[in-house]
């Protein structure tokens, strides 16, 4: 369905979720989820809101650390580790947040480069050179110097996309991207997503637009009471789900988001 | 009539000797505007960011610095600690020591609440890029902070405007310290006093135009008033 073929045959391990466990204030969010994610894979993740779908992406980059339970990239840990280990990782695995989160006194440019130069110590050049190379990637060339206040929301969700695709990431996390997005915005940045996927971006998104999980996703995983219910790929968990609950998420979903196919 | 050509003339007179109080009056302002902002920038990230440790113990500096009278700070240190610990230190060093440790308490403050108003997504956002906690500080959050922070900052400049004349108490030699000393010479007290207060009127006017100018200067694209 998508991606360069080849890839997927290698099944080269990406990242590694081992028994997740998260409280807080005494409430378990997280009871013990465990996935893998292959090179060039896209996992998209459903579920009821405040069942820990955030809560699991923040632990992934160590925005949140786990109760218990390891988080692996590739073939090293990246739980347990001390801060400075940790922005290493961090710079490894890409996040977009549901509400943008750009930084607003920077234009668009800067936004994308700031990092490159603060972080990864590239030269101003270079990292302006890169930065205008990964806004034209996601069509937003002619706006680099804009400021975020400028920006409709989907042009600041795709500056957010540039962002974090600057440093080069092994693997993108995607917040619910189009949550706070009007309707007609929407579009443009799941356009840019598909793009993503399609050239073997490894992705891992939380989502409530099912045409995009149907078209993109290789397996959906479906999060419950702080577990991971159900999983697969979505010609199995979309028309023949294991349990009635995902039957009737999934049912909610379409009547609030149009059908499977992704028309409204 | 005379009277009133009398009054002019006395006010001519002292007009030079006056003006001078200017240097020092705005020296001691801008110094102490100075030391608190140095101070009260990394106070203000303390208090937000700190351990609870670091939070108890700004808090109390705070306290301390913002309960007590101008004028019980001033003795306090001038004729008190400062003599304790050896330090000889001018009227003028140790009032702009004491005008810039209350105010970095008041800035600290002022920063404070435009840090926390920035919300925490910044910093997550800065985080996940893998800066650390400090270079997102350093490159994300205070250049938002701080902008934000300037209508309130620009009280700052007139209350330190109007406290400045306190340390006539010690006798640094600024605008009204000098008023007084021809007042009590002179006998017209309404003239030259007068005369101290459209002084002053005029640095709090240019002031605050200046810290507007600023504000307009450094306002970030795409936001409205």
């Amino acid at each position: 369905m998508k991606g360069p073929e080849g890839m997927k045959q290698k099944k080269e391990l990406i990242l590694q979720i081992k028994d997740i466990h998260k409280s807080f204030g005494g409430k378990e969010v997280l009871r013990g989820i465990s996935f893998d994610v292959y090179k060039g894979e896209t996992k998209v993740i459903i579920g009821p809101s405040g069942m820990g779908k955030s809560t699991l992406l923040r632990c992934i980059n160590q925005l949140t650390f786990p109760d218990q339970g390891t988080i692996w990239l590739r073939d090293q840990e990246v739980t347990h580790h001390n801060l400075r280990e940790i922005n290493l990782f961090r710079q490894k695995i890409g996040m977009v947040f549901q509400d943008f989160n750009l930084f607003d006194h920077l234009d668009a440019v800067r936004n994308v480069e700031i990092a490159l130069i603060k972080v990864k110590g590239m030269g101003k050049k270079e990292a302006r050179k890169k930065a205008m190379h990964e806004l034209k990637k996601v069509g937003l060339g002619k706006q680099a110097s804009l400021y975020p206040a400028q920006l409709s929301g989907g042009q600041k969700q795709r500056v957010s996309i540039a962002r974090a695709l600057a440093m080069d990431p092994e693997v993108m996390l995607f917040d619910e991207p189009t949550s706070a997005l009007d309707p007609e915005l929407i579009g443009e940045v799941l356009g840019v997503m598909q793009k993503l996927a399609r050239e073997g971006m490894t992705m891992v998104v939380i989502t409530h637009e099912m045409g995009f999980a149907r078209s993109v996703a290789d397996e959906i995983i479906f999060l419950e009471k702080g577990k991971l219910l159900e999983s697969g790929p979505p010609e199995i968990l979309f028309y023949q789900p294991k349990y009635e609950r995902t039957r009737r998420f999934l049912f909610k979903l379409t009547e609030l988001y149009g059908d499977l196919n992704g028309k409204k | 009539m005379v009277q009133v050509m009398e009054n002019f003339i006395a006010v001519y007179q002292a007009l030079p000797f006056l003006l001078q109080g200017i240097i020092t009056t705005l020296g001691l302002v801008l110094s102490a505007l100075f030391l608190g902002f140095i101070i009260g920038v990394p106070l203000s990230v303390g208090q937000v960011f700190g351990s609870s440790w670091t939070k108890k113990f700004i808090g109390i500096y705070i306290w301390f610095f913002r309960g007590l009278p101008i004028l019980v700070l001033l003795f306090l240190f001038y004729y008190g600690l400062f003599n304790m610990i050896g330090l000889n230190l001018s009227a003028f060093v140790a009032a702009a020591l004491v005008l810039g440790l209350r105010s970095s308490a008041y800035q600290a403050q002022i920063f404070r609440g435009s840090i926390q108003s920035l919300g925490q997504g910044q910093l997550l956002a800065a985080q996940s890029l893998g800066m650390s906690k400090g270079k997102a500080i350093w490159n994300i959050v205070l250049p938002q902070a701080l902008r934000m922070s300037i209508p309130g900052w620009s009280n700052e400049y007139p209350a330190m405007l109007t406290e400045s004349a306190v340390t006539y108490a010690i006798g640094v030699m600024e605008v009204l310290t000098r008023g007084n000393f021809i007042a009590s010479r002179t006998y017209r007290p309404m003239p030259i006093y007068l005369t101290c207060a459209i002084i002053f009127l005029i640095l709090s006017y240019s002031g605050m135009k200046i810290l507007h100018i600023l504000e307009e200067k450094v306002r970030i694209p795409g936001f409205e008033e």
